[in-house]
């Protein structure tokens, strides 16, 4: 069991029943997909298709542009109708390519699958993983390859899987723990052959027994990892958290796990590293819960990269008449969104759909002062300092006060009893303290 | 389907806590103390309060409006400010007393620095002190007319009995106690002081209900304990036993619900024990050695007034901060 307990966090209810015991279905195909060049955080991927060309299912449409930055495959097979901005989960419009779907799911030819994948070069499974587009899943889409590749200097001595899913709502990686767990377990192997090592974990909160007891089979059927049942408290999914708390280790201030020789990846990657290399098929389809009182009937789907909202939505029984909010991804760090028009993409663990009656009020009193969101925050941060510093333009001693160590859990917001959008001001205090510490070195 | 949503930033939930429900559970928590001195010291301590909470509720008022503010006026802040004012006043005191006092709390103490949440001092007890050193007189009359306890009680209180003795012996001596009366509350005091029990009960309900932390309460009244345990094992022919320090005087109030104040306490547990600790070591001063018989008001507005500086240095221990302890396990 995971032994060290982080700081902070808080206890939301995980509304997670709505959806835990229903198995994955296969969304149906759309009419039209959406495939935005940019599904990953790094440098957005090049078109490599252009308007009326016929593509299939799992072809390049786009091309990696540099080494931070991963291919775009077409999800299904039809007509590429255009190559233009088009909305964006993470708010402005961005270059995106519109597929007309066939219905007919063509498949391109497939990459070789690698002949005994267990036992093969590190560097063949790297660039397969890099091939077939893979990002980390759990929503923070950086390129897995990169993640994969850390310099010399940062050996690595243990991989962890996240199968945390600390997000309220979300049950995607619970599901696929219990529908596809083996093949977790295959592509956690992948991982630790990359860096010569025996064993590894899976961190999976104790409010999933059923899970931990599936993976549990595995680990001891195959022998390759241990699984650590993890105190069930926000943020524990988050990846510093998730180290703290199966290894002992705190990565520095500022510092990347790979600092404290450690590699997290999500257990939906493992499956997609899996799935790459045993049967050379791209990223292009993965699980997101749809779910909360504001659809009919909460669902785990299979969905394509590309599909709209709007399809997610419908394949859930649509929204309620009451519903007022839907945001990509879990009620803590997940997106707003203005419209269903939004294509999911290769981080879309959940749509979230809240009726108006859940829907947070806006507007906030001054701060009380309370201590909440200290207690809270799991980075040990002083966010109400950190709030009054940058609303006051204080943006030097915003740096001082660590704004930047903030993982933007929420935590802060949640609890605290003014209503403070705390986070909001947090990311916009990071940004100025970016942008100060630039102009300072240029 | 064209539809539009609400867009905000993450998160997009929270734990339905707010201002309104904390204050008015504080109110809460303070009614069986006020109840309590309503059935000790009969209608004129229900006069004082009532009258007290209105000139606070209305300054409240006044005060948003001339302001230009969103009204808070029943958010439950100005309720709170003027019930502990009151609480912390004789049953005697005379009805201006009580609207000067409910004003000065809501207006000096907390709408001059800009309303809830950016006053550095408790306002109940920026009023309760004010009040001290300008009607003095009042504010130590502890005769009791109605009441339960209407004359059946000598009208000094322990503390003044005490401290009578400890400056001039020859006037006096060290009062002799029953346990179970101040524990319950059978004592003359301050309207809502008296009862341990009832603010004992308030104040578990307040932790219960995560509205208060232990820190603060605990390092104060603790620390009030050691000290004057020390000076009574010292000199128990002189000094008052620390149980009764304990149960007389607006210790209690004092630790539970005024140092408690989210607002001028500090941010983060290291500091608020600090807090605690300062207040109490300050209150066995003034109580041992100082001119007033009683000194948590001024222990705990002194201690505010260094808020600023412990939330400086009591920083929280930033995550990752050590260094990464290579190997694990
Ligand atoms: S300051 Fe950042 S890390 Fe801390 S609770 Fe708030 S969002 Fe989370
Ligand atoms: S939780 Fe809100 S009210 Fe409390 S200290 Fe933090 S910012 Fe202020």
């Amino acid at each position: 069991m995971g032994k060290h307990l982080f700081m902070g966090g808080i206890h939301p209810p995980d509304e997670k029943k709505r959806t835990a015991q229903l198995p994955v279905e296969v969304a149906p195909l759309p009419e039209r997909i959406f495939l935005p060049v940019s599904q990953h955080i790094g440098a957005p991927a090049k078109t490599a298709v252009k308007k009326g060309d016929k593509v299939l299912k799992g072809q390049v449409v786009a091309t990696a542009s540099g080494f931070v930055s991963v291919p775009i495959h077409s999800s299904t097979s039809g007509i590429v109708k255009s190559v233009g901005p088009y909305h964006h989960p993470m708010g402005a419009k961005q270059l995106a390519i519109e597929i007309e779907v066939d219905g007919e799911d063509l498949a391109a030819e497939p990459m070789a699958p690698i002949a005994d994948p267990l036992n093969a070069d590190p560097n063949v499974i790297k660039s397969r993983i890099l091939e077939a587009g893979i990002v980390g899943m759990g929503g923070a889409t950086f390129p897995t390859h990169v993640k994969l590749s850390p310099p010399p200097e940062s050996p690595i001595d243990a991989v962890i899987l996240n199968g945390v899913e600390c997000e309220p709502f979300l049950t995607a990686d619970h599901r696929l723990m219990l529908e596809r767990g083996d093949d977790i377990m295959c592509g956690l192997k992948l991982i630790l052959n990359i860096f010569g090592l025996e064993r590894g974990f899976i961190g999976i909160e104790k409010n999933k027994p059923d899970a931990i007891a599936e993976m549990a089979r595995f680990a001891t059927q195959r022998g390759w990892c241990d699984i650590r049942g993890l105190e069930v408290r926000y943020p524990q999914g988050a990846e510093k958290q998730l180290i703290h708390a199966i290894l002992g280790r705190d990565v520095p201030s500022g510092a990347l796990p790979m600092a404290v020789g450690t590699v997290v990846q999500n257990v939906a990657t493992a499956v997609a590293i899996w799935e790459a290399v045993t049967q050379g098929k791209p990223l292009i389809e993965r699980v997101a819960t749809v779910t909360g009182d504001g659809v009919n009937e909460p669902k785990n789907l299979l969905i394509r990269t590309g599909m709209t909202l709007e399809h997610l939505v419908t394949q859930a029984g649509g929204l309620t008449d009451d519903c007022q909010k839907v945001i990509m991804g879990g009620p803590m760090m997940g997106m707003a969104q203005h419209t269903l028009e939004v294509p999911a993409t290769k981080g879309t663990s959940g749509v979230l759909c809240l009726p108006a009656s859940q829907v947070r009020a806006t507007g906030h009193r001054d701060c009380i002062s309370c201590g909440r969101c200290v207690s809270a925050c799991p980075m040990g941060l002083s966010p109400t300092t950190i709030f009054n510093l940058i609303d006051k333009d204080k943006v030097a001693e915003a740096d001082e006060w660590s704004a930047l160590d903030c993982i933007e859990c929420g935590s802060c917001s949640y609890v605290c009893p003014a209503w403070i959008p705390l986070v909001q001001y947090i990311r916009y205090a990071k940004g100025r303290v970016m942008a100060r510490r630039r102009e300072l070195k240029g | 389907m064209s539809r539009t949503f609400f867009i905000t930033s993450s998160p997009h939930v929270n734990d339905g806590d707010s201002i309104f429900r904390i204050m008015w559970s504080v109110v809460g928590a303070l009614l069986p103390a006020t109840l309590w001195g309503f059935y000790l010291f009969g209608m004129p301590a229900v006069r004082v309060t009532l009258i007290t909470v209105a000139a606070a509720v209305i300054s409240e008022a006044v005060a948003n409006k001339m302001r230009g503010r969103a009204d808070t006026t029943l958010d439950g802040s100005a309720v709170l400010t003027g019930l502990l004012l009151a609480l912390n006043l004789p049953p005697s005191a005379p009805w201006w007393l009580c609207i000067f006092g409910g004003a000065a709390a809501i207006l000096l103490g907390k709408q001059v620095f800009g309303g809830l949440g950016h006053n550095p001092f408790n306002p109940a007890l920026v009023a309760r002190v004010l009040l001290l050193v300008s009607f003095p007189a009042f504010m130590t009359n502890w005769a009791v007319e109605a009441g339960y306890l209407a004359d059946a009680v000598s009208s000094a209180t322990v503390l003044g009995e005490a401290k009578t003795f400890l400056m001039t012996p020859a006037l006096g001596a060290l009062p002799n106690v029953n346990y179970l009366d101040l524990f319950i509350g059978f004592r003359a005091g301050c309207i809502g002081e008296v009862s341990t029990l009832l603010l004992l009960a308030g104040g578990a309900y307040l932790y219960w209900r995560r509205i208060i932390t232990i820190d603060i309460p605990l390092a104060f009244i603790a620390t009030v304990f050691v000290v004057t345990t020390a000076a009574w094992g010292f000199a128990p022919d002189k000094y008052l036993n620390p149980m009764a320090h304990l149960m007389t005087g607006g210790l209690m109030i004092g630790a539970l619900f005024m140092a408690t104040d989210m607002v001028t306490s500090p941010l983060n547990t290291k500091g608020r024990w600090i807090f605690g600790f300062g207040c109490g070591l300050l209150t066995a001063i003034i109580r041992l050695w100082g001119g007033y018989p009683e000194g948590v008001s001024f222990s705990i507005l002194l201690m505010n007034a260094c808020v600023p500086l412990i939330d400086r240095y009591t920083k929280p221990r930033k995550f990752g901060f050590v260094a990464p302890a290579k190997g694990g396990e």
